[in-house]
């Protein structure tokens, strides 16, 4: 059987993280430390952000999922990791934006989570996609508020 | 089972992702046949209007289909009387209405209240609020390991202080037949009053109340090939006669007052606003079509199909089916997990070969908790199913089991 719409999805590069996530575990100075469900599903994940002067400088995660959310989690606590708070929430909203299959903004360097860019085209996986992503930004907003 | 039935049901003859469709989540919802839809199209396009009011002859041709299928579901599950049937949106409604009504007014502080580990969440959820209301207790039955429940633990779980037992008939994950009788028969030793879960149960076997000695009974039409939006719950009179409404409204009452109100009798002072008409008559229409093909053997089939899928589904290496290992012990529902490659995972694949099945928790997190798993993928069969659609499904789990040893 061949499966080359399949391939859109589960780019090489998603089945990398998928296999060897990076950031797996959990950051023992966090200063965020969210838990957050997909309660159609089950995808579980643990996030925790070390977050100093406005600025992510550390972030792990845990959890149980998908290849979608495990590897989008993974692909997302890289992407943040050094980034001021504000330019991670961005970048978030370009994520969403990609999700959503609507024009997104180029102008940022996505790196690998361009590869996640298919799943817009699987509807029922999108929320696998941006599980780890809704947890950062309600990390960073609890961080706020703090 | 005749192949023809297949025919009667227009949704199955599309293609999807360029594939003929392969629909394996009937425990979700069913299909729904010809006989349904046109029962549906004709009772708006000549029929449609309110019902219990007004004089003309729209209204007297609308009440009398929506009472003839009152009469229909009392035949079909053999309760003793129309009283005892009580339209409602479906199962959790039903549920809901017994812990609301039936459970405020029966059960105190220090009371139990009895289910199991293989309970959906409507069949949980309403006696966790109840009990935390009332500051009773809420115990689980174990389970055996292959998920079948005991009646050395059921008598174990139900004492005297238990007030309710609720149970479901077949799980929706494990495919498990409970032996409702003898737990019934349990509760009533215990004084208690025994609810089931029928919603996996009213699809695939003959339903005899009287002779399952249940207090209360609950079940859907969307998964016995009725359309969505109507289920029943089935309760003794004397029971339902004793109980309060919870919605109050039009169609329910008696006589109004400025401050105070009576009701109407039995069925209708449960089912305030305007009933849900046009359910109630596909739902008559799904019985008719369900009772010409026969529950035995529909239920005959579907273990069959049981038999026939864990066979052939063990064969694939990696591949783990949770719930009893006897098909006669289960209904068609077969719930596994594929080593390395996660359900949502096997879900898609199998989708894009046209297949349908479930992925997730199945609105059974505590039996996902006693399974030690965080998600699982189910097929379940119904009486459109055969043995091509279990070809394709082992084909198509052995491309996805091909498809991620290929990225790992």
């Amino acid at each position: 059987m061949s499966f080359n719409n399949l391939d859109q999805l589960y780019r090489q590069v998603i089945m990398d993280h998928y296999k060897t996530p990076r950031n797996k575990g959990v950051l023992e100075q966090d200063s965020v430390n969210i838990e957050m469900n997909n309660p159609t599903c089950g995808d579980r994940i643990q996030l925790t952000l070390q977050v100093e002067d406005g600025i992510v400088k550390d972030a792990k995660f845990d959890g149980e999922g998908c290849s979608i959310s495990m590897a989008s989690a993974s692909m997302m606590t890289q992407a943040v990791k050094g980034k001021e708070i504000d330019a991670a929430l961005k970048l978030s909203g370009i994520f969403s934006d990609m999700m959503l299959g609507k024009e997104y903004d180029d102008s940022v360097d996505l790196g690998d989570i361009e590869a996640l860019q298919g799943v817009s085209k699987f509807p029922a996986r999108i929320k696998c996609a941006t599980l780890a992503w809704k947890a950062m930004e309600k990390g960073v907003h609890e961080e706020e508020k703090s | 089972m005749n192949p023809e039935i297949k025919s009667y049901f227009p949704i199955l003859k599309q293609e999807i992702n360029g594939h003929p469709l392969v629909y394996l989540d009937s425990a979700a919802t069913s299909q729904k046949p010809t006989p349904v839809i046109e029962a549906l199209k004709e009772y708006y396009e000549f029929d449609n209007s309110n019902v219990h009011r007004g004089v003309h002859t729209l209204g007297n041709r609308a009440t009398e289909k929506y009472e003839g299928a009152r009469e229909k579901v009392q035949q079909f599950i053999n309760a003793s009387s129309t009283q005892e049937i009580v339209f409602l949106r479906g199962t959790t409604t039903a549920i809901n209405l017994v812990a609301q009504s039936y459970g405020r007014a029966n059960v105190e502080e220090g009371d139990e209240i009895v289910i199991t580990y293989m309970e959906h969440h409507s069949n949980i959820i309403p006696w966790q609020q109840l009990a935390k209301e009332r500051g009773a207790v809420l115990k689980y039955i174990e389970l055996e390991e292959d998920g079948t429940i005991s009646l050395e633990n059921v008598r174990a779980a139900i004492t005297d202080r238990t007030k309710i037992v609720s149970m479901v008939y077949v799980s929706n994950v494990l495919g498990t037949m409970n032996p409702v009788k003898e737990v019934a028969k349990i509760a009533h030793e215990h004084g208690a009053v025994m609810m089931v879960d029928g919603a996996q149960a009213a699809p695939h076997l003959k339903i005899d109340v009287q002779d399952l000695d249940c207090d209360f009974f609950a079940f859907s039409g969307h998964k016995m090939v009725g359309p969505t939006g109507i289920g029943v719950l089935y309760g003794k009179k004397h029971l339902l006669e004793a109980m309060e409404p919870v919605e109050f409204g039009g169609e329910m009452i008696d006589f109004v007052g400025l401050y105070d109100s009576t009701w109407k009798e039995l069925p209708w002072k449960f089912e305030g606003g305007t009933p849900i008409i046009a359910g109630a008559v596909g739902l008559a229409a799904a019985i008719d079509f369900l009772e010409e093909i026969g529950l035995d053997e529909i239920e005959k089939h579907e273990h069959h199909m049981a038999a026939i899928a864990m066979d052939k589904m063990s064969a694939i290496e990696g591949l783990e089916i949770f719930g009893p290992k006897d098909p006669a012990k289960r209904a068609g529902i077969v719930t596994f997990n594929l080593k390395e490659v996660h359900p949502h995972d096997v879900a898609t694949v199998l989708d894009m070969s046209g297949i349908a099945v479930r992925a997730g928790h199945h609105c059974a997190q505590p039996l996902m908790k006693w399974l030690d798993v965080t998600a699982t993928a189910r097929a379940s069969f119904y009486l459109y199913n055969d043995e091509s659609d279990i070809d394709r499904l082992v084909e198509g789990l052995r491309s996805a089991k091909e498809y991620f040893s290929d990225v790992f």
